[in-house]
């Protein structure tokens, strides 16, 4: 036994010593790092492991290579959650944007996942060359442009001290979001509903945005309330939506929140005291998007839920799309119902694009200000999402929203929406 | 200058709170002729809160007899014990899936399935809590106050990482699911599900036509929790061991001397405490349906607050404070906005530190504190 077990650690050993050599001999090729920035401890794991498989398997299919085999593209996908919150941690997310910013051979910077952990780390990365941020799901308008009603009048520019943007998405913003969930309230025929947020950010800017939209298209809003995260129970404020619309319930609720937050106690409450989804219907945004939700709430407690994300539903997606999610599930041994996962796989290809067309121009990828002016150069991208350009704002071109509702326990794609 | 304070100091204190009150109150929602309209416009809401509030009174209350417990006896603030509750919830959940009652519609299972799951719950937090105060406490009981809390708060730490482990193993449970141990994982609606088979109504009012909720989850918590509070007074009150528990908490020192044997009482009153925690983990997995690594913390804080407010050591008082602090969420969030219910809650206990820090029926602890 002892025997055998000397000899394999022999043979690691050697193996290691071999490949170690190997490694050092064969390249002189530069290496260029990109990082991403994504909460990988707590629920939002699910949505963050599909994004990180996304882009690795985009450099993949590179070859880990850049510039015909001059550099050498490493990745490593950090996390930004801490245990202590289970979501992600401020502390965390602005030692990972210090961390990046002092590795000179990091040229891409990919996140964050919450639009709050974004305003924390553009203004470091924005006085760091500026190093470029590219986000896969970011939606809170106010990183990249004012949006009337949602964002500070001194937003965006307070993120961007150098004075050069920084920041692009691929991701929609909230502001078209409202405007996609109202779309979705009228086409399901609802007449009233009741908004409930989570005070956050991102849940409070998507609930404002819903409640200004669906006002716009002749939805009655009854009121707009937050709700404590971390309550145990939440069936005081389901008996009282239930006769907020003169004594009966609304047609529908729509929750501005993180899946982290709660989501699933709400759900069961409301279905407790008003009733399945259908009698009520109860909708929410891109953040509760996830399985997540169901496995929290049950699938039966969970079915006919509505919830909208960026992207394009899966059967609406073009060539490069459908191959994408077909490499996907030959590489990970099984297929994505992340809707992300599309737009983590355009997030590093977008950074890989820039990385090839600076050295296409004969400069410097290795330049952080030649990679940020590249990315915001991208025009008519061949993406999984479709064709689509970044504007001037960093912002992309394609609006698409897919809208998913559950079915027998897990997510299915209902359609996609336009703005 | 110093008797001027002394005289002034509470009346400075309360105009300061009244007018804070008056202020920020119409923004938190506490609009007092909205909120009378809303009683006057439908009255049997108002009921419906009552029995909502007292629901969730009940679990908060006996937890808060944990903490009280514990403080009265060794004038400790055990912040594992919000969590020791968690894995109440997470081990009372695994029973039922060992068990099979998570699986079948036979009522005679659901129910047995729940029993064991009462049983197993309770003796695993007893062990547990008995084991925190064996390991990280009774080294440290005459060390500094303050070694021992800082002590609490990192067994509560470690208590809360072994919930994240523990709900990410789906080969135990397999509703865990493969979204690892950070999120909610539901605790299915067993109780309706008995009711149901039986050709029931859940809600036991349904046939008056009342329109009010009381449904079987509310009865089982309140009848389970006022039995336990019962047994316990009753244990305190007229057992020997009891005796020797209210000895120790009046004086260790004495009653070492009478022949108590002072490190096994403290072990029983942590028993006693954790084993009340798995209680309250079974009957808060029925009623609100969600386990969750993190569930201990805010009802630990509001369980600490409900043991201040009716007088830390007391355990009539914190059954009180357990129920006020219920009803009190319950109200804010049904006629007030739920953004500001926990501004209530911590603003009663912020009130009962300055007016009255001996809490609504006084403390109950030794000569030391």
């Amino acid at each position: 036994m002892s025997k055998r077990l000397f000899v394999t650690f022999s043979v690691l050993v050697i193996a290691s010593m071999l490949l170690a050599a190997c490694g050092g001999a064969g390249t002189t090729a530069k290496t260029l790092k990109i990082v991403s920035s994504l909460p990988m401890t707590g629920a939002n794991l699910v949505i963050s492991q599909a994004i990180v498989n996304a882009e690795i398997l985009r450099l993949e299919q590179a070859g880990g290579k850049a510039c015909g085999g001059k550099y050498n593209v490493v990745y490593e996908a950090w996390d930004d959650a801490s245990a202590a919150l289970g979501k992600w941690d401020p502390a965390v997310e602005t030692e990972n944007a210090n961390k990046a910013a002092a590795d000179p051979t990091i040229i891409a910077y990919l996140g964050t996942y919450n639009s709050g952990a974004a305003k924390l780390s553009i203004p470091i990365l924005n006085q760091a060359g500026p190093l470029v941020m590219i986000s896969p799901a970011n939606t809170y308008p106010g990183l990249t442009h004012a949006a009337a009603g949602l964002t500070d009048p001194d937003e965006p520019d307070k993120y961007y001290p150098s004075g050069i943007r920084n920041y692009a998405r691929v991701a929609a913003t909230d502001d078209y979001q409202g405007s996609v969930d109202a779309n979705l309230m009228v086409s399901l025929g609802i007449k009233t509903v009741y908004i409930v947020d989570d005070n956050e950010l991102y849940g409070k800017g998507v609930a404002d945005s819903v409640h200004q939209n669906a006002t716009k298209v002749g939805i009655t809003v009854i009121a707009q309330e937050g709700y404590d995260t971390k309550a145990a129970d939440y069936k005081a404020l389901m008996t009282k939506i239930s006769t907020s619309n003169a004594g009966g319930p609304p047609d529908a609720i729509f929750i501005g929140a993180v899946v982290d937050n709660n989501v699933a106690q709400v759900l069961k409450d409301k279905v407790a005291i008003m009733g399945d989804n259908e009698t009520v219907k109860f909708i929410g945004p891109d953040a509760i998007y996830t399985g997540a939700l169901i496995e929290g709430a049950g699938a039966d407690v969970a079915e006919g839920v509505y919830a909208s994300a960026p992207g394009l539903a899966f059967k609406d997606l073009g060539e490069v799309g459908k191959k994408f999610l077909a490499d996907y599930t030959a590489r990970f041994g099984g297929a994505t119902k992340e809707p992300y996962a599309v737009l983590g796989f355009d997030t590093m290809g977008a950074a890989l694009k820039a990385i090839e067309d600076v050295c296409a121009a004969g400069g410097d990828p290795t330049n952080r200000q030649a990679v940020r002016d590249a990315v915001f150069a991208i025009k008519d991208y061949d993406g999984a999402l479709g064709k689509w350009s970044f504007d001037a704002n960093g912002d992309i071109t394609l609006l698409w929203y897919v809208v998913g509702k559950v079915t027998g326990g897990q997510f299915v794609e209902f359609g996609s929406f336009l703005p | 200058m110093k008797s001027f304070f002394r005289r002034f100091m509470r009346p400075i204190i309360a105009i300061l709170v009244i007018y804070l009150v008056f202020l920020l109150g119409p923004i938190a929602g506490l609009d007092f002729p909205i909120i009378v309209g809303r009683i006057q416009e439908s009255p049997k809401m108002l009921v419906q809160f009552l029995i909502i509030g007292l629901a969730n009174g009940a679990i908060v209350a006996i937890i808060a007899l944990g903490y009280t417990m514990v403080y009265g006896i060794i004038e400790l603030i055990n912040f594992a014990h919000g969590d020791v509750y968690m894995i109440g919830v997470f081990t009372a959940l695994s029973t039922l899936s060992v068990t099979g009652a998570l699986t079948t519609n036979n009522p005679v299972h659901l129910v047995l399935g729940i029993v064991a799951a009462l049983v197993v719950a309770m003796i695993v937090c007893a062990s547990l809590n008995v084991a925190i105060e064996r390991l990280a406490y009774r080294r440290l009981r005459n060390a500094p106050r303050l070694a021992a809390l800082i002590s609490a708060i990192g067994m509560s730490f470690i208590v809360e990482n072994i919930g994240l482990i523990w709900a990410a193993q789906s080969w135990l449970v397999p509703s865990f699911g493969t979204t690892g141990g950070g999120a909610q994982k539901s605790f299915p609606d067993l109780l309706s599900k008995i009711m149901i088979s039986l050709n029931l109504d859940p809600n036991l009012l349904a046939s008056t036509g009342l329109g009010l909720r009381f449904t079987i989850k509310d009865l089982l918590v309140i009848v389970l929790a006022s039995i336990l509070m019962i047994g316990l007074r009753f244990f305190i009150q007229n057992t020997r061991l009891g005796k020797a528990m209210r000895a120790t908490a009046q004086n260790r020192d004495a009653a070492k001397m009478m022949g108590i044997n002072i490190d096994r009482v403290i072990s029983i009153t942590f028993l006693i405490g954790g084993g009340l925690a798995g209680a309250a983990g079974l009957m808060a997995g029925l009623y609100n349906n969600t386990a969750w690594w993190f569930m201990g913390f805010r009802v630990g804080i509001q369980a600490f607050t409900a043991a201040v407010l009716g007088g830390i050591g007391n355990i009539t008082g914190a059954m009180l404070g357990g129920f006020l602090i219920g009803l009190l969420a319950a109200f804010s969030d049904g006629y007030m906005d739920a953004r500001w219910t926990n501004l209530w809650v911590f603003a009663v206990l912020v009130l009962i530190l300055i007016f009255r820090p001996t809490g609504l029926l006084g403390e109950q602890v030794g000569e030391k504190a």
